[in-house]
């Protein structure tokens, strides 16, 4: 049966801002979905709040409305656009949970629009723990078995029947409160003792505990005609008690037999039929006991999710793409699969490789938060590899990581550290899997380490394999082809084999290069060869044959940027996808290396081939190596994937690769400290007085000289990693002691830190002769909050056109100076209206897509297309891709305004003690993504950027305020505007004494230092818990408030109402607030503003 | 594309995980080799090389006698895993002549494992080979086709290149080998239902020729309440006769269905009595040859648990397990009368999605169908399990208008 003909036009729900837990996988999915629909020939709406996609590209829908996921929101867009059709299963929960809201709230009846893809009676009966169950068991499955208590002699009765240790879960408690782990009679008392206290309605649910469970995972596919597949086996190597995001995973299967394999495909197929998924992607996750087989079904997710995104690219089974085609009336069999065309869609993939997936975690940044792997997800990113067998492609992923120590360390274990390794090992950390390997180098057993973590022995095997064939090399004495070939079969990098021989990486490349020792690509074609494969899609091997077919024009390689991590995510991901389709567009062939399975970049559409490996040195040497035996390489774009790559350009330099675009020296010079300051004297422009040290002595001297405070800072950063502002002598000592290691070659830059200053950050293209200067932000909060975590707005709504224009001159010296062709971000700070340049980066920056998406035009193409000569006159004129005239800085004054919003994942992070982790911004940077809001105006662009951010703010209620003694008097027309406007203020101490003063009605509340009082009146804290606050509004100083803030900047976080931290953000706040009670909230989409752009530049001309 | 322009490593990989084990190199007959370590039994081990691309099931995949003269190449990397254990074999022993594969599991990890391949396959006289390029054998024989082959290892390794190659080609070839007879059993044997989880008595019995019949078959009639009477590959019609069958079944089994003329000849005088009838692989080809068609091999066949099947009387697909390196040569649109003209008229039921090949005849105008794949499954994903249910139904169907047919007979005699 073809697709149905009835749907003419279909809105598509994106996934909003990354956070954890919901990443850029989504993007991935919504990018094939939204093509899929346009190669259907229907008329595409997409809603998605986050700039930094590149499925809200406006070439990629008819409409794009880059407006918060809320129902209220996507309601005005049903109103407007009146789509047929509404394909929520692309987009995450997010998407999910608005389509079930405008499902029940009536909206789509009212509308005549159909949700397609999904059904709701299937989403709940998929999402509802008690309702689940039920499924399951009519499946002739089974559910952990539970009870549900109200006495503690019920819960020792259902003791007796689920054994210790039990899952305790008090009902209906906020965030899990008072849920644990019973492993005795005296746990259970205890915990059941206070859950049956905390649940209001005195009941608990006790549930047998799977912990130590081999834990699966199977993605499946359903269409209209019932057909099932199962794209792909997923086995998690850590076991149940890991959330599968923060777990290395692999595929396939590797520890079951087929009967077994089988069982859980059944299970599988008869719980997606039962529940009712109706077209599309659906995974299931299942816990099987190590001893006896038993096998539990976990849970479901009736939609395409993060594990999908998984397995499409361990797979090449492209699920999102196929499943808006289920969604649209085909059924699998009529589908192709793209990589062997021949074939239909309808069947299972098959591996000839291994896959294992590993986290990336970001715990660094949030020192406070407790390290434990729990059944909450964690990790902000992660990094795939493939391989020819485990170990291969376990090495390949954990160098993917990039961070120091992950890859695994061979050097001597000495017996005595060896029982506490294993004892650590008990606990599931992001550590546990380098010591599970050193215990065992120790010499440990595999039975020891299988009972202290219950890994599987298969897999704790094949992490002794890797340790002995470690000792091999280490034996060798002489790098051999025999052992060189056994360690590369292995997945040893030249690196860990340099270290076990005591020989550079170079001197190993050098040698193992001679002999002959060179990986070979395979491809990945879904049927393990048995049909021939068009998609050039590989990954590297130390195997026999290689599979790269010879190509027609010199490749043109673009570096990806890894793993997701904070500081370098999605948005970088974009100008990589940007230059490929840019440069495929004019006639190159574009190949594309990155390791990140979660990206648009690594969908095998993208380029014309595609590699998926690390991107160490050493990979993408291979691999231009590869591309350079087949047909040649006209250069590398090291620009467009942040840190990652650009930390490669000299070296890549130095192999005789040509560099395209910036060359290396203008990168190095831009990071030279000494250098730079001579283009900035060149061009008249000053940065702030600042220093380099290699010692505290040096540090002690810089800062005596400029002044406190000082930004200090390592060199080679982003995300302003181990970035901190240090007001005193002895904050100085102690961040040099603790914080970085300091030598010649990484020294620590130490800047004046500029108070009160406006920070502005320009992203613009240089070619050599002529610059186009992309856009300008005015950061809202002031110049000390991380640029990523700081919201900001284009154009500036308080800069002056002599500032604009200083600011402009500047951009131009500094891009001249440096050498930029392509891309350049630089941020200034103006402080007493003197414009300060706090640093440049020649590189494609973070807020490239917002720029790109607030302004029109796209940056990333443009810069890609300078990187092959091609000149910004040529695409003003030639290419289209630039304004015939004029730029960012000469936006006419009725161009809409957009507010970019970070988002922080601080509800995420618990410490030990199981408290909130602190909100509070500052130098390092640490929000996972980002929202956009767009209008006409600022006011309402804020409080869209707000609301899109999940902080939509209140326009009733209560506000809580309460400020540093600096900030009081700056706060005081927005709290009387506030009151004005009938909200309640509640304040404390110093902060309600000074708005009584100035006539502000202010309730009194206790502090947290002050506890409740004898009556029982609670603190704030205690209100904001009870969430009788709407909005807390709290800035920070030393001392005893700063306590007191953490106290109630937590609660605000935990319960999730907005919490301002900073005196600019409220006023803007402010704003948004009045705007939102004054204006009815309007929606437009992106090529509206672009239409209303174009007709008032031409008003402007006229 | 990619296949075209290969550039072929000039080095051998070698073979790391078992670097104790002696060398071993596999020889195709086109003279390509390949050397790694072996793996199993060290010798010599003769036979057509093919592919296997499940992930799991590596047990059954080799106690299928359907294997039997092959060298089986297992495309997935990790072999072993799991072990072997006295469940899952298909059959009495290891039928594959040789065994390729990447990486030989060091240790097994599962709750039924008994023991690892490695011994089994030494104790069994197994030769193998592992640390090979899987997958370039695999293209190699997916580009040329099956071929002969040759796994020499130990002392018969040492041997120039040149004599291994020309043992290789004077071994036999498939085409026209004549194996059901080899690999079936020499007495007669009966499988319960009671023993499968039935209860109650039996609804039906049915006669199942052994041609190479996986432990699975019979068993998954006996759990649907049917009583199986397995027969050697040479039981004569009077064999059938004699335990009373209410339908007839032939198996999966070994060899170039061209040779099985005793078989084809005797489904015949099945088929003549009207006996309800059912095929697994082999017996869909020699359905294929008694309806009069012919069977022709194909380039590099079908082995895997991943093969998309549609039923065309549903218009539904299923997930099959296959192993067949020959097919029936039948027309593939709408019914046709069969060139033995007395069957009446036949339809291809079943095709591959793939590429087309017929994976399925059901016969009209007379009780009987049969599949090239494998309902039974083991290994294997279960979704055409539905076709034992449709065999109890025309035997249901058969019986009842039997009965009426009796009852009118007698109706008449009055």
């Amino acid at each position: 049966m073809p697709k149905r003909t009835d749907l003419k036009s279909v809105l598509v729900i994106g996934s909003g801002p990354i956070v954890i837990g919901q990443a850029a996988e989504f993007d991935y999915s919504g990018t094939q979905a939204l093509r899929v629909l346009k190669e259907e020939g229907l008329r595409v709406i997409l809603v998605n709040s986050n700039p930094a996609t590149i499925m809200t590209d406006p070439e990629f829908a008819d409409a794009t409305y880059v407006e918060p996921i809320t129902p209220e929101v996507v309601e005005k867009i049903i109103a407007k656009e009146r789509p047929d059709a509404v394909l929520p299963t692309l987009g995450g929960q997010t998407a999910l949970n608005t389509a079930i809201a405008l499902d029940k709230n009536g909206v789509l009846a009212k509308y005549n629009v159909e949700l397609i893809g999904a059904n709701i009676a299937a989403i709940e009966l998929g999402e509802d723990r008690e309702k689940f169950k039920g499924v399951v068991e009519r499946c002739g499955a089974e559910s952990a078995r539970s009870h549900i208590i109200h006495t503690m002699d019920e819960a020792f009765a259902a003791a007796e029947d689920l054994g210790y240790p039990m899952v305790v879960r008090p009902s209906f408690t906020m965030g899990g409160l008072g849920s644990g782990l019973a492993y005795n009679e005296d746990d259970l008392r205890r915990i059941v003792g206070q859950g049956l206290q905390y649940s209001p309605t005195t009941e608990v649910l006790l549930e047998e505990s799977i912990l130590g469970w081999k834990e699966y995972e199977l993605e499946m596919m359903r269409d209209k005609n019932d057909n099932v597949v199962v794209v792909c086996s997923i086995e998690n190597f850590d076991p149940v008690g890991v959330h599968t995001g923060d777990s290395i995973t692999v595929a396939p299967a590797l520890t079951l037999t087929d009967r077994e394999y089988q069982k859980l495909r059944d299970v599988a197929i008869a719980v997606i039929r039962e529940v009712g998924v109706d077209t599309g992607g659906c995974n299931i996750q299942f816990a099987i006991h190590p001893d006896t087989g038993r096998v539990v079904v976990i849970e479901m997710n009736p939609r395409v999710s993060r594990s999908s995104a998984l397995a499409s690219k361990a797979t090449g089974f492209a699920i999102a793409k196929i499943a808006t085609k289920l969604s649209l009336g085909y059924t699998l069999d009529e589908i192709p699969n793209d990589i062997t065309q021949k074939t239909p869609a309808s069947f299972e993939p098959t591996l000839d490789y291994v896959v294992v997936k590993v986290p990336r975690f970001a715990f660094e940044k949030f020192p406070a938060a407790d390290n434990t792997l729990t059944t909450t997800m964690k990790s902000v990113g992660e990094a795939m590899a493939m391989g020819r067998n485990f170990t291969e492609a376990l090495q390949k992923a954990l160098r993917s990581l990039e961070q120091k120590g992950s890859q695994l360390d061979f050097s001597h274990v000495p017996e005595y550290e060896v029982a506490e390794l294993v004892e650590k090992a008990k606990r599931p950390t992001t550590e546990r899997l380098y010591q599970v390997q050193r215990a065992l180098l120790g010499g440990a057993t595999v039975e020891e380490l299988y009972a202290a973590t219950k890994i599987d022995p298969w897999f704790l095997d094949q992490l002794q394999l890797l340790n002995e064939t470690a000792t091999d090399i280490r034996k060798a004495g002489a790098l051999t082809e025999d052992m060189l070939r056994n360690a590369k079969r292995h997945g040893f990098s030249d690196e860990q084999i340099g270290a076990l021989t005591h020989n550079s990486e170079a001197v190993v490349r050098g040698v193992r290069q001679a002999l002959g020792v060179r990986p070979v690509y395979k491809t990945v074609d879904t049927c393990a060869a048995e049909f021939a494969a068009y998609t050039p899609y590989h990954y590297s091997a130390y195997d026999e044959e290689d599979e790269v077919g010879l190509h027609a024009k010199p490749s043109v390689i673009i570096l990806g940027s890894g793993p997701n991590r904070i500081g370098q995510g999605i948005e970088f991901d974009y100008s990589c996808v940007h230059a490929s389709m840019a440069l495929r567009k004019a006639g190159y062939e574009t190949v594309m290396v990155n390791c990140n399975p979660e990206t648009v970049s690594t969908d095998y559409d993208v380029s014309t081939r595609l590699y998926f490996e690390p991107l160490t040195l050493e990979d993408v040497l291979e691999v231009i190596a590869a591309e350079e035996r087949t047909g040649g390489v006209m250069g590398v774009f090291v620009q467009l994937g942040g840190q990652t790559p650009l930390k490669l350009a000299q070296q890549l330099a130095d192999a005789g690769v040509p560099i395209l675009g910036t060359s290396p020296e203008a990168i190095d010079l831009a990071e030279h400290r000494g250098e730079f300051s001579r283009v900035l004297d060149s061009a008249g422009l000053i940065a702030p007085k600042n220093g380099t040290a290699v010692s505290f002595e040096d540090a002690k001297k810089i800062a005596d000289e400029i002044g406190y405070p000082v930004l200090v800072r390592p060199s080679y950063v982003l995300g302003g990693r181990g970035m901190e502002i240090v007001y005193d002598e002895a904050n100085l000592s102690r961040y040099i002691a603790n914080a970085t290691e300091i030598t010649p070659d990484h020294p620590v830059l130490i800047d004046r830190f500029l108070e009160d200053a406006v920070e502005i950050d320009v992203d613009a293209l240089f070619d050599g002769t002529d610059m186009y200067l992309g856009g300008i932000m005015e950061h809202i909060e002031e110049a000390g909050v991380h640029s990523g975590d700081s919201a900001c707005v284009l154009p500036p709504i308080t800069l002056g056109k002599n500032v604009i224009d200083r600011v402009r001159t500047a951009t131009r010296a500094i891009a001249e100076g440096v050498g930029v062709r392509g891309l350049i971000n630089i941020q200034f700070a103006l402080a007493s209206d003197v414009l300060y340049v706090l640093e440049a980066n020649p590189r494609a920056s973070r807020t490239v897509p917002f720029v790109s998406k607030a302004t029109g035009v796209q940056m990333a193409k443009a810069a890609a297309l300078i990187g092959t000569g091609v000149t910004i006159n040529q695409l003003r004129s030639a290419y289209k891709m630039l304004p015939e005239t004029g730029d960012g800085s000469t936006l006419p004054f009725d161009a809409p305004i957009a507010v970019k919003e970070a988002v922080l994942p601080f509800s995420r992070f618990r410490t030990p003690e199981g408290k909130v982790v602190d909100s509070l911004l500052g130098p390092e940077m640490r929000s996972t993504g980002e929202v956009m809001g767009i209008d006409k105006h600022f006011d309402t662009a804020f409080a869209k950027s707000q609301a899109g951010g999940g902080n939509a703010l209140p326009t009733e209620g209560k506000v809580f305020v309460s400020v540093a003694n600096r900030d009081k008097r700056s706060v005081i027309m927005g709290v009387k505007r506030l009151s004005d406007l009938g909200f309640e203020i509640v304040s404390t101490g110093g902060t309600a004494d000074v708005l009584r003063r100035n006539g502000i009605q202010a309730t009194p509340v206790r502090k947290v230092a002050e506890g409740s009082s004898a009556e029982g009146e609670g603190t704030i804290a205690d209100l904001i818990v009870a969430g009788e606050i709407d909005m807390v509004f709290n800035t920070p100083s030393g001392g005893e408030a700063r306590s007191d803030g953490y106290e109630l900047r937590a609660a605000a976080t935990s319960i999730g109402i907005p919490c301002i931290t900073t005196v600019a953000e409220f006023n803007a706040a402010v704003q948004a607030i009045e705007a939102q009670r004054t204006y009815e909230w309007s929606v437009t989409s992106l090529q509206e503003h672009a239409a209303n752009l174009t007709a008032a530049k031409e008003s402007v001309n006229a | 594309m990619t296949d075209n322009n290969a550039a072929t490593h000039p080095n051998d990989v070698d073979a790391s995980t078992a670097a104790s084990a002696a060398p071993a190199v596999l020889v195709l007959e086109d003279g390509r080799t390949f050397r790694g370590r072996s793996y199993g039994a060290t010798g010599t081990a003769l036979g057509e090389a093919v592919f296997a691309t499940g992930m799991t099931g590596y047990q059954e995949t080799i106690t299928d006698p359907s294997y039997a003269r092959q060298l089986v190449v297992q495309t997935a990397p990790h072999i072993g895993n799991t072990g072997v254990n006295s469940e899952d074999a298909e059959s009495r022993k290891i039928w594959v002549a040789g065994y390729v594969v990447r990486d030989a599991a060091r240790r097994p990890s599962n709750w039924r494992s008994e023991r690892s391949l490695d011994a089994e396959l030494v104790e069994q006289g197994i030769v193998g080979i592992q640390g090979v390029d899987t997958r370039a054998i695999t293209r190699h024989l997916r580009e040329n086709k099956t071929m002969r082959a040759g796994i020499f290892s130990g002392e018969a390794a040492k041997a120039a290149d040149s004599e291994l190659l020309a043992a290789v080609k004077a071994s036999a070839p498939m085409e026209g080998a004549r194996l059901a007879e080899e690999v079936s059993i020499d007495e007669a044997y009966v499988v319960e239902p009671k023993d499968h989880g039935w209860e109650g008595d039996a609804r039906f019995s049915i006669a199942a020729i052994d041609l190479g019949i996986k432990a699975m078959t019979p068993v998954r009639f006996a759990e649907r309440g049917v009583r199986v009477h397995v027969l050697p590959a040479t039981a004569t019609l009077e064999d059938v006769k004699a335990v009373n069958p209410d339908g007839f079944f032939m198996s999966n089994g070994p060899g170039d269905p061209a040779t099985a003329d005793a078989q084809v000849k005797l489904l015949r005088s099945v088929l003549d009595e009207k006996l309800p009838y059912f095929g697994i692989c082999f017996g869909n080809q020699i359905l294929g040859r008694a309806l009069g068609f012919g069977t022709y091999k194909l380039k590099y066949g079908h082995r895997g648990i991943n093969q998309p099947v549609m039923d065309r009387r549903t218009g539904k697909v299923e997930i099959t397990s296959q192993n067949h390196g020959f097919a029936v040569d039948a027309p593939m649109d709408g019914a046709s009368t069969a060139p033995e003209e007395r069957y009446g008229r036949v339809e291809v039921s079943h095709v591959s999605l793939n590429d087309n090949v017929v994976e399925g005849l059901s016969c009209l105008d007379i009780p009987a169908f049969s599949v090239q794949y494998h309902p039974e499954a083991a290994a294997g994903p279960h979704d055409a399990a539905y076709l034992f249910d449709r065999f109890i139904e025309l035997m249901d169907g058969t019986k009842n208008s039997a009965q009426t047919t009796s009852a009118q007979t007698s109706e008449d005699t009055k």
